[in-house]
């Protein structure tokens, strides 16, 4: 029985506003009870980090009391159960992100560290003076910056495909960018700043016509929609727990084993070797071999919770759920006076970022902020983004598959108070 | 709602709105840019001094109504005083944003119109907004080839 409930849900949800049960799922969120300034919290402030269910924080915290101890180390009963839980979240990315073998999957701090792990391994080995990488106009700075300092140490040159007015990257100019010199092209699967979903599958086809490997970053990616880098043929994808309804301070970089292979290793130390002696020292496999010291052990582990979760709901019907949410919230908001929107791509997730009229968005985010409503105000760590569409900041709401419509009208209330005091 | 009128009164807003000594000087003796890199506010300040005097202060850029009108009012109140009293005047300024609220009390009335700004206090993530100018100012002052910056 319980698979043709789930043929019928899986029926409605095409249709149906909503396709999973929002009540239920918000109960799992203990944090979104919370009231702030003395009104229930409104946390549209996801695409900066999201909150976290029940089963992350029992998973996190049974470890700690029940089974904690290093990893791949002793031959004790507590260290095998935990090495056990390690490997078994390194499985579930794996099946999360569709990698066809667990030794793609790298456990890193976040999409920063692993941006940074492929620019200073990969990068360094492979971009030499007078070579190009290529990035997006719309790259979060973690995108931007790890690239800058590779070529500026290199001798390349940092080359950027520009965006439209809408906020979609100009594939024409994209693909002209790609040529004999460009040695990796580095892009955002969906922007943090616009919520634009870039057609990635496309233009790793294109750069992979020159023979030109691509890193995705996915980190505003994998809590909206599913992800599969054996049909994107991506070469490196990075992704942050945190952002996913997992902890801080872990996320994971998948690399094709092959070039994970070719890579030396990305710092030295405990657990990255095979054999060290004073004259020389023999380097791990992957993913060992980027992992060096005790890893974030608790934090992979409940980060494997957060895979769980997500796709207990479903990712389709998140994205289903999700995309109602974001389509009534750009109506709403674009019909709110005096309010532009910024960032109007075709394909969108999550992200609805505006500018009222004669306010800078961080005084909209301090009177929203009284009304109990979390929004990001701000250049989202993308300031070339905002200086192509001449604003110095905007107001974020990001969406989340806990988020409701009485939240966005609560959202549309505050600006229309924010209208009010600076009338 | 109280702090929210507290913290944008009247006096802010006007000089949101109607920035004075927006513009830049010519003739300056110094001239500094800050940043606040949290929410992107910056401002480029211009100080032409007569002797040890302030004879005129300008500032441009863009940022929220905080962070424009501090900086608008600082103009006004700055021009005509010594580098010594405009020190001291940040002193009790930067006391007012994020000091102990009894000797706030005491050090009010030297403040003048810099006074507005005492609701700024309850938003701790706003004094930044607030004293971006004032940092400038030093930074001009100063001529550090650094521009100021809150973080």
């Amino acid at each position: 029985m319980p698979e043709l409930d789930e043929v019928k849900q899986a029926e409605s949800a095409s249709a149906a506003e909503h396709p999973f049960a929002i009540e239920k799922v918000r109960q799992d969120f203990p944090a979104l009870s919370l009231s702030v300034h003395g009104k229930p919290l409104v946390y549209l402030d996801n695409a900066a980090s999201t909150q976290k269910p029940v089963s992350v924080l029992d998973a996190a915290d049974r470890c700690y009391r029940e089974y904690y101890s290093n990893v791949h180390r002793g031959v004790h009963h507590l260290s095998q159960k935990a090495t056990d839980a390690y490997e078994e979240a390194r499985c579930k990315v794996q099946g999360f992100l569709g990698a066809a073998r667990s030794e793609e999957i790298v456990f890193v701090r976040g999409a920063t560290e692993g941006i940074n792990l492929v620019a200073s391994t990969f990068g360094r080995g492979r971009v030499k003076a007078g070579d190009e990488v290529l990035i997006t106009e719309m790259e979060h700075h973690s995108n931007i910056v790890p690239w800058q300092m590779l070529c500026g140490e290199v001798g390349a040159t940092l080359r950027v495909a520009p965006i439209d007015d809408r906020g979609e990257v100009i594939l024409e100019e994209y693909e002209k960018l790609i040529n004999e010199h460009t040695r990796l092209v580095a892009m955002v699967y969906i922007s943090n700043a616009l919520g634009t979903i870039n057609p990635v599958a496309r233009m790793i086809e294109m750069a992979h016509a020159r023979d030109v490997p691509v890193l995705v970053d996915g980190a505003q990616a994998v809590p909206h929609k599913a992800v599969d880098v054996q049909a994107l043929d991506c070469d490196f994808f990075v992704f942050s727990g945190h952002k996913m309804f997992g902890p801080t301070g872990i996320g994971a970089l998948y690399g094709k084993l092959d070039l994970l292979t070719s890579m030396p290793p990305y710092q030295g130390g405990g657990e990255m070797i095979r054999s060290v002696t004073f004259a020389k020292t023999d380097y791990a496999d992957p993913p060992a071999r980027f992992e060096a010291g005790t890893p974030n052990i608790v934090g992979a582990i409940a980060m494997g919770a957060a895979v769980d979760y997500l796709q207990g709901i479903g990712l389709k019907a998140i994205g289903w759920y999700e995309s109602g949410l974001l389509d009534y919230a750009t109506e709403v908001l674009s019909a709110a006076p005096g309010v532009r929107l910024v960032g109007t791509a075709t394909h969108r997730a999550s992200v609805v970022s505006f500018v009222i009229d004669g306010v800078h968005p961080h005084d909209a985010g301090t009177i929203l902020d009284r009304e109990g409503i979390a929004v990001r105000a701000g250049h989202h760590c993308a300031q070339p983004v905002m200086d192509h569409f001449g604003v110095p900041a905007t107001v974020r709401a990001s969406l989340a598959l806990y988020n409701t419509r009485q939240e966005i009208d609560r959202l549309v209330s505050g600006v229309a108070k924010v209208k009010e005091i600076f009338s | 709602m109280s702090e929210l009128t507290d913290l944008y009164q009247e006096v802010i807003l006007d000089h949101n709105k109607h920035p004075r000594n927006f513009g830049q000087i010519e003739a300056a003796d110094h001239c500094a840019r800050g940043d606040n890199p949290l929410c992107g506010d910056q401002l480029t300040l211009y100080l032409r001094m007569d002797g040890d005097r302030v004879a005129e202060v300008r500032f441009e850029g863009q940022g929220c109504a905080i962070s424009t009108a501090s900086a608008s009012i600082l103009t006004e109140v700055v021009t005509g005083k010594t580098l010594e009293e405009v020190e001291a005047l940040f002193e009790s300024f930067h006391e007012l944003l994020t000091g102990d609220p009894s000797v706030v009390a005491e050090v009010g009335p030297e403040l003048g119109k810099l006074a507005v700004f005492a609701g700024v206090r309850e938003f701790p993530v706003r004094v930044k907004c607030a004293t971006l100018a004032w940092h400038t100012l030093r930074a001009a002052i100063s001529d550090g080839d650094e521009a100021a910056s809150t973080e």
